[in-house]
This record gives C-alpha cells, structure tokens and sequence, in this order.
C-alpha cells in the first residue's frame, strides 16, 4: 500500500511536429517517480523537465483527470490506456509499472485519428457519427411530464450501461480494422432502449453506420478487441442490437 | 444612478418570472434568421443555451478548448440534479426549493433570481427525460430520487454517479442536432481570448485556433459566456486542468462587473494530496456522507502512528475513535453542510489529528454501515466511487476506510449580472458556474447543474430576445471594424511578450507557488493580515512570472504551454481580487470564513447589517486598485437567521 519511488524509467515516446511531419520515437529518462503517481502525472514532471532543458515538451490529450471526460488518449506499452482494466489513461497510477522498465508511448493509431501533434489526435470524426443521428429529434419546452412514460428499471439500467461511454476512441485504437462499432453501438443501444428514443431507432443505426463508414473506419470482423480495452465495459452485446436495428431500416426501406 | 439595475420585476415573488416574459419583447422568426449569438463554452450552460437559441432560428457560434464540446467540465458530476418536483410527496414544493437555495447560500444571492431557478426547476428533468436521459428509476417504472446535504426533502435526481456526464450528453445531443441541420457552427479547440465591443456593445471575440495558433475574429449580436468557474486558481482542485477564469477575466477587463469573487466552495470529501508530485485532485461524492462516519483518532500518540505508518486504523477501537462532526453537530452530525464539514476537518488536522503522512487528513469509515446493511447494499449504491478510490489510492474501502480532505470545488462568485442574465455591458450575458447569480455564499448540492441547464433552456431564450429585439436592423457584424483590429492587435501582442519572456521556470512552476499562497491565506479560514500579505505575495509571483516564464514550442502550432500561460497569468489578477474581496468582507458567511467574525465556539458568524450585499468590482485598468460597488440585497419573502446545525 505505502508508495515507493521509482528510481528511474526510459520513456520512449512518439515525437510528431505536425500533421504534415514524419514522427519517431525519442526515449528520455526520468527518476524518482512516486508509485502513487499517476501516469499523466508523471508525464507533467517528464514535461517540466524537458522544458528547462530546452526541449519541447510532449503533447498529449487531455483535461478532467478523473476517467470522464474520454479527453485523455494514451496508447501504453501496445494497449489503449495501458496495462489496467477499465481505466482511462489519467487513472492508470505508476504502481503498474517497475522500476527500470522502459515504457513506450503512442498516439491512438487509426485512418480516422490523425496525428496533431505527438501524442495528440483527431477524433472529430467521433462526433461527426454522432451529429449523424445520435440523438432525439425534441426541441426545446413543450415536452411531456418526466413522469408520463414509465420505463422499465432493468431497460433504464440497460441504457445507463450504454450510455457510460465516453467517447475516447479507445475501442477504435484497439481494432486491427479501426472500427468503431462499439462507440456506436453503445449510442445507438442507449437510445433504442428508451421508448423516447425508439421512434428514431431505426434510422438512427441506419445513419450512423453510413456515416462511420465514410468517414474511414473499418468494418467489424467480431475480434472483441474493442470491449478488452474499453475503460467504461461496454459490452459487445450492443453491436448485436446495433446488427438488428440497422437490418430493421434496411428491410423497410 | 448606480451602473447596476438589476432589474428585477416588480410584482410577488411568485409572479415575477411570468410578469416578466408577459412583458419583453420577442424577436419574429425571420429576424431570428439574421442576428448572430456567439455562445462560449459548451457545458451544460453553454451546451444547452446554443442548442436552445439555435431551434428558436438564431444563428449560433460555439466554442470550447477542448476536441469535442462533449469534454465540458460538467461531464464530472456526480450526483445530482436538483428540482421541485414532489415525486416522493414529502411536501417538496417551488418555494421549499427556493427557500433551502437561499438559506443554503447564507442569505447573500437574490431572492427573485432563486425563486426563478426553483420555479424552472421541474421543465429541466422533463426536457431532459424527453432526450433520452437515463435516470435512476425504481421498480415501477417512475424516477426515483435521492436526499442531499442541508435539506429535509428527496429531490435530487440522478443517473448513477455520472449525473452531470448524462446531463450532459442530452444537451450535446440537442446541440449536434443542430450542427447536423447548420443552425450552430462549433468551433472545438479554440479559445475565446478577448471581447470585442462596438460602440459600448458585445459585438464579438477574438480567439485563437488552438491546433494552427491562428487569431481569429468572430462576430455577433450578442455573446453569451458558459465558460465555467475559476476554482483553479487555486492550483489543485476538483476541475478540469483546463477550467480557467481567462473568458470571464477578459469581460472583467472590458467592463464586466465580477461579483464577489471570494465566495469559492470548499468540498469535504476529496481524495487527499499525496507528496508534491500531484496536478488535480479527485471529488468523492457528497452522497458518500450518508453512510460513512467521519473520524479522527482521539489520542494524539495515535494519530502520529497513522502518520508514519505504523498503525492500522482498524486496529483502533471504537472508544479511541473521535468522530467529531457527530459530537459537534448532533442533530445533521455527517450530513453537515459543506462549508461546515470542510472547516471541522481543517480544525482537528490543524490540532495535530490528521491521518496520512501529511497529517491532512481525516477517515471517512464504511465498517458501520457494511456490518448494518451489508456489502452488497453499499456496494450497489457506491460501487464505481469505491472502484475509483481503489485505482488512485490502492486501498480497498471495503476494508479500510477512505481518507479525505477537503479541496477547492466550485465558485459561486462571478460575473455579474441582472435579472436578464445580462452583464453590464449591454449583448454580454453570462450563464452557469460563470456568473454569480443563485448560490449566494454557497451552493447546495445538485443545484449547479440544475442552475446551468435552468439558465441554457429556459433563462436566456426568453430574456435575450429582449435585448435583440432591438438589434433587428443591425446589419451583419463586419469584423473588418477597427475594434476588431484593436482588439486582435492587444491578444497578439500579449501572446508574444509571453512567448518572448525566455525565461527559466515553467508555467507549472508558479502557478503551484500561487496556489500555495491561496490555499494557505484565502482557502477555508482567513484574516485581514493573512490576506493583506497573500496580495502582496501575489503581485511578488506575478512580477516573476512576468520576467522568468519560460514557454517553448511554435506560436503558430499546438502549444499546450501557451494556453496554460495565459491561463495563468489571469489567475494571477482573478487570485488577487479575490484577496481583496475576501478581505472587504469581514463577517463569515457560506464558503467565506473569517477568523475576526466567529462565535467563541468558533462557528461562522454573518453580520446582517454590515454586508447584506453583492460586492460587485468595476475593473479600472492595469495597476490601479479596482473599484468596489455594491447591490444591497433585500429579502420580502425570507427572514435572515443564523445558521445552526448542532
Ligand atoms: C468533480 C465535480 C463534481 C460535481 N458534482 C456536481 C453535482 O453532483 N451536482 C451539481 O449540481 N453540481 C456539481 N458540480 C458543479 C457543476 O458540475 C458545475 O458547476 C457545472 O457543471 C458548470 O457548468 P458550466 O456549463 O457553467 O461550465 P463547464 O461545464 O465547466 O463548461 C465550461 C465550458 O467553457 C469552455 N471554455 C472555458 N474557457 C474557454 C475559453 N476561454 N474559450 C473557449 N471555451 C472556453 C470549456 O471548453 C467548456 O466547454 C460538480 C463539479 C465538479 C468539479
Ligand atoms: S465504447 Fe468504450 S472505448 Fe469506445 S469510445 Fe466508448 S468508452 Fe471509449
Ligand atoms: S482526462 Fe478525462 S478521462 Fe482522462
């Protein structure tokens, strides 16, 4: 339980001017690490350090540090988030590491992520699925009491489940064919679980499939990748439900 | 005249609101069509604003820092949201709700401005339920609630431990909706830097890309700032690493009022700070209160083995156990408001009590409620914040108990506004943890999110019509306008005297040695000599930074550093006028405790005829000392009493 430090670790990390720049790998050093630190924690001394040496410091994604906002994007030692289960990069603490070691450190690597900087990606394309149909087509006011429509406590539960997805892209990072069915699963099982959001189910899936299919992501081959390195468990279930209601909009088309 | 009409209807507190949107214009929906709002901040205030204003037929822009408008700060919350809805028929009502808010803020927010967040309060859940907002429900089918700190009533609504994620990807949803059909153009990882003002009005800002580093103009109609709190002034808080006060400093600086800016919340039960390594500290949730005992060891020999490790807290009996919040108030005993349980902490680890290494903090013990209920039942209710505590502390709080401190959570303070949510300077509205309007000296529980999304859907469609209403013939704003041009010029120039600094510390450097300052001197206890020296060690740091900052990278590319620096200088000026503020106000109230106005048990003492007022700070340059003015606050509908929780 009580913290220890590590005396020193190599980091060895992918350096990446820009978009339009050929990255590589680059290891520094760093010591006395507290194994109660976090990993980004660890990152900021890495940085502060570089910086009063005179070089620039790494790029990295990321704002809430308490595994919630899906900001933090760290591809550690070959997994999404690094060697724990269901966490985010910004939980992953120094413990799970030894003294010594070298750990590399990578952007999420996929078609539909390109590299801004280091280790800072794009994932508009995430919410450009979303924008695609991820939602209730309701405005503003004139909408029923909370309380009119009962909805069964094991559905809510059911759509909690999915709706705890915080749109890292982890599971995307983690597919050899960089799909992203389980982020939009998980969207798609969220609201067709709810009668507010099965009028639209239908279409819904139908949609946002097109749109994650032109935007460059893979298709599923059912690896089960995805659901290993999601920090939040969504469950591979979804994508089953997911197949069914886009075959439901294929059919009445 | 005073600069500040408030604005407040006329009329019994229970009709104002109708009485009022009976009275201010509208603007038709083909004018809709062509005024412009720009809407800073994508959070549940800002989310929900620019996905509300957008369906009306507005033109709207949006803007946060971060990739996506999904990562607001709001994501975090945890566990609930307020409304008057009396679902549980325990005789909840509008006014109850209004009335709980204001005594809760220690009578120092607006009667009229509460009485409206309660009486808005249930068309959020129904709203939110309509977007396919998971709520908590039982078994029949119909939501269910749970009770909070400092009230006697269940009405906070909630979505496991990840209320404010939910809330906040119903009104993100709302908001790509409407970026699907062109009504809002987002800008993600941007930064608004400036306010632009045309002829005294809001008519833009000025804000940099942050992936190429371009400045940027935008123009509008109206600016609506959602940018969140300031708390990480503080260096470590329970925000984002990116929250930050620079928006709403910037309107300060272009003639925004601040209001009272010393009125920060502290929150009890915070995962303690660890050696100096640490950049954030993590919130465990108020609702843990309801079944954990908080202690400290009652012989000091104890506490001092806890300090070195040389002790087991389960190895100390219950009659060497002092749980003190139990012993100093009876009646509410753990559920004491949040104010009160941080200072009891701070008390007992300042007397030598503390439990970890650094002797700050305290235990908060789920032994008494496991052996009552049984594991599965705390586990149903706390399972993923006993997961979180485990991944950070590795300490498994089914066995052991939590250790807790407190830690700078929320700011009540902030820019000021009327009735209409509009700031003094005419088309700048301010909404959400930005402005200072419903939570006087502190908030509630669950009543940030409730007064954010209150604010978004229902506050400002309605009352920034009146505003524009007038606007109509203002043709498109041109930002090829010298103000524009001014205004770019002041951002740019101030972005290279920061870059061109070359000094020798990093940004992280002083902003940590500013958080000291004010943790020690303006955190849960403070006196005027403490506070007259916090500033003048402030403006000691600022001057440093000034000269030794060092920022590498490129202007024109990502620059994570040059964000945090001109983050930092603004905390840096929000610090000390929160000193100052702090400083003005001699009485304890809420989250603001001084140690000259206390009752000889040391509890907080208001003084009712001295500061029943909204200090409000008119900024008047660079180095000249800010000028205070005050909105005295009169209460028809409440009396005044001293708080007691004993
Ligand atoms: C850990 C935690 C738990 C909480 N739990 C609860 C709870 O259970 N119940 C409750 O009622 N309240 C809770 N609160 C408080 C509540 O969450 C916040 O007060 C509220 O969500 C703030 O919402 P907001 O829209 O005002 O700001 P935020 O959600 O902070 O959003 C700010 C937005 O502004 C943007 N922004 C900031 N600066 C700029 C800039 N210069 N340029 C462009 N964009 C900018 C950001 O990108 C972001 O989109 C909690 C707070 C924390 C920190
Ligand atoms: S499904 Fe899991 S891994 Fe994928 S984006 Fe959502 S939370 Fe991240
Ligand atoms: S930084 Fe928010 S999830 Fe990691």
């Amino acid at each position: 339980m009580a913290d220890k430090i590590l005396k020193e670790l190599k980091i060895k990390v992918w350096r990446q001017k820009n978009a339009k720049s050929k990255g590589k790998f680059e290891t520094y050093v760093i010591n006395d690490i507290s194994t109660g630190s976090s990993f980004l924690e660890m990152m900021d001394i890495l940085n502060n350090d570089l910086i009063e040496k005179g070089i620039d410091p790494i790029a990295f994604d990321h704002d809430c540090r308490e595994g919630i906002c899906g900001t933090c994007s760290l591809h550690i030692n070959g997994r999404p988030h690094g060697p724990d289960t269901e966490v985010t990069t910004c939980q992953l603490h120094m413990r799970k590491f030894k003294d010594g070691e070298t750990i590399i450190v990578e952007p999420w690597r996929a078609r539909a992520f390109p590299v801004i900087k280091d280790l800072v990606v794009d994932r508009t394309a995430l919410d450009k699925i979303l924008q695609a149909g991820g939602f209730v087509s309701v405005n503003t006011g004139g909408v029923p009491d909370a309380n009119a429509i009962p909805v069964a406590r094991d559905d809510a539960e059911e759509a909690m489940d999915a709706a705890a997805c915080i749109g890292c892209g982890a599971c995307v990072a983690a597919c050899k064919n960089s799909s992203a069915m389980l982020f939009v699963s998980a969207k798609v099982s969220h609201l067709a679980k709810l009668p507010q959001g099965q009028v639209e189910a239908a279409a819904r899936a139908m949609n946002m499939v097109s749109k994650m299919d032109e935007l460059g992501f893979g298709g599923c081959t059912n690896t089960g990748a995805c659901e290993v390195e999601c920090p939040k468990s969504i469950s591979i279930t979804n994508i089953a439900r997911l197949n069914r209601e886009y075959l439901k909009a294929r059919i009445s088309r | 005249m005073s600069i500040l009409n408030s604005k407040i209807p006329e009329g019994p507190l229970a009709e104002k609101w109708n009485r009022h949107k009976s009275a201010i214009k509208v603007v038709s929906p083909a004018n809709k069509r062509k005024l412009e709002i720009i809407v800073v901040g994508t959070g549940l205030g800002g989310a929900s604003a620019a996905a509300s204003l957008a369906e009306l037929g507005y033109k709207v822009k949006t803007f946060c820092y971060q990739d996506s408008p999904r990562r607001a700060h709001s994501i975090a919350a945890q566990g609930g949201i307020n409304a008057a809805k009396n679902y549980q028929n325990d005789n909840d009502s509008v006014f109850r709700l209004f009335y709980d808010t204001i005594k809760g803020g220690d009578y120092r927010a607006r009667e009229a401005n509460v009485y409206r967040l309660a009486e808005v309060s249930p068309n959020i859940i129904d709203q939110c339920v309509a977007q396919g907002v998971p709520f908590g429900r039982e078994y029949g089918g119909l939501l269910d609630n749970r009770s909070f700190g400092g009230v006697l009533v269940s009405r906070t609504f909630y979505a496991r431990g990840q209320t404010g994620q939910q809330l906040l990807i119903g009104a993100y949803q709302a908001l790509n909706r409407q970026i699907a059909k062109g009504n809002v153009e987002m800008y993600s990882r941007h930064e608004m830097l400036d306010l632009v003002k045309i002829d005294g009005k809001a008519r833009g800002i000025i804000a940099r890309d942050l992936v190429s580093g371009e400045i940027k103009r935008f123009g509008a109609h109206a600016v609506v700032v959602a940018t969140g709190g300031y708390g990480n002034v503080f260096f470590l808080s329970t925000n984002a690493m990116g929250s930050n006060g620079s928006a709403a400093w910037q309107c300060y600086k272009k003639g925004a009022l601040m209001a009272n800016p010393c009125f920060v919340q502290i929150h009890p039960t915070c995962i303690p700070v660890h050696g100096d390594q640490q950049s954030k500290l993590t919130l465990m949730s108020e609702s843990l209160r309801n079944d954990g005992r908080v202690w400290v060891p009652k012989k000091k020999e104890d506490a001092e083995k806890l300090q070195r490790g040389e002790m087991h807290p389960n190895d100390i009996p219950d009659e060497d156990r002092d749980f003190y919040l139990e012993r100093r108030y009876p009646s509410y005993g753990n559920l004491v408001p949040r104010d009160v349980a941080s200072r009891a902490a701070k008390e007992r680890c300042d007397a030598g009590y503390g439990v970890n290494g650094e002797g700050k903090a305290v235990f908060l013990d789920f032994k008494y409620s496991i052996e009552r209920l049984g594991k599965d039942v705390i586990a149903a209710r706390y399972g993923n914040l006993f997961q979180m505590y485990e991944k950070i502390t590795d300490v498994d709080p089914y066995k052991a108990p939590m250790m807790i401190y407190p830690a700078i959570h929320y700011t009540m303070g902030g820019t000021w506004v009327d009735y209409n949510l509009m700031t003094t300077v005419p088309g700048l509205y301010s909404i959400g943890e930005a402005n200072f309007s419903d939570h006087g000296a502190n908030r509630l529980g669950a009543s940030a999110l409730m007064q954010g999304l209150a604010d978004g859907y229902f506050i400002l469609p309605y009352t920034i019509g009146d505003y524009l209403a007038d606007e109509i013939m203002t043709p498109k704003i041109d930002v090829k306008a010298p103000e524009f041009a001014e205004t770019e010029k002041a951002v740019t120039d101030r972005i290279e005297k920061l870059y061109n600094i070359k000094g020798s510390k990093p940004v992280d450097y002083f902003h940590k040695r500013l958080g000291q300052v004010m943790w020690d001197h303006v955190g849960m206890a403070r006196n005027a000599e403490g506070l007259k020296e916090a500033i003048k060690m402030i403006q000691e740091i600022r001057e440093e930074f000034w000269k030794d900052v060092r920022i590498p990278g490129e202007l024109d590319n990502l620059n994570p550093e040059l964000e945090k620096a001109g983050r930092v200088a603004d905390f840096f000026d929000i610090g000390e006028l929160l000193a100052r503020d702090a400083l003005d106000r001699n009485e304890s109230c809420g989250g603001h405790f001084r140690e000259e106005s206390a009752t000889d048990e040391g509890e907080a003492k208001r003084n009712d005829e001295k500061f029943t007022y909204v200090s409000c700070w008119e900024y008047k340059g660079e180095g000249v000392e800010p000028v205070l003015h005050k909105e005295d606050l009169v209460f028809e509908n409440v009396k005044l009493t001293q708080r007691s929780y004993k």
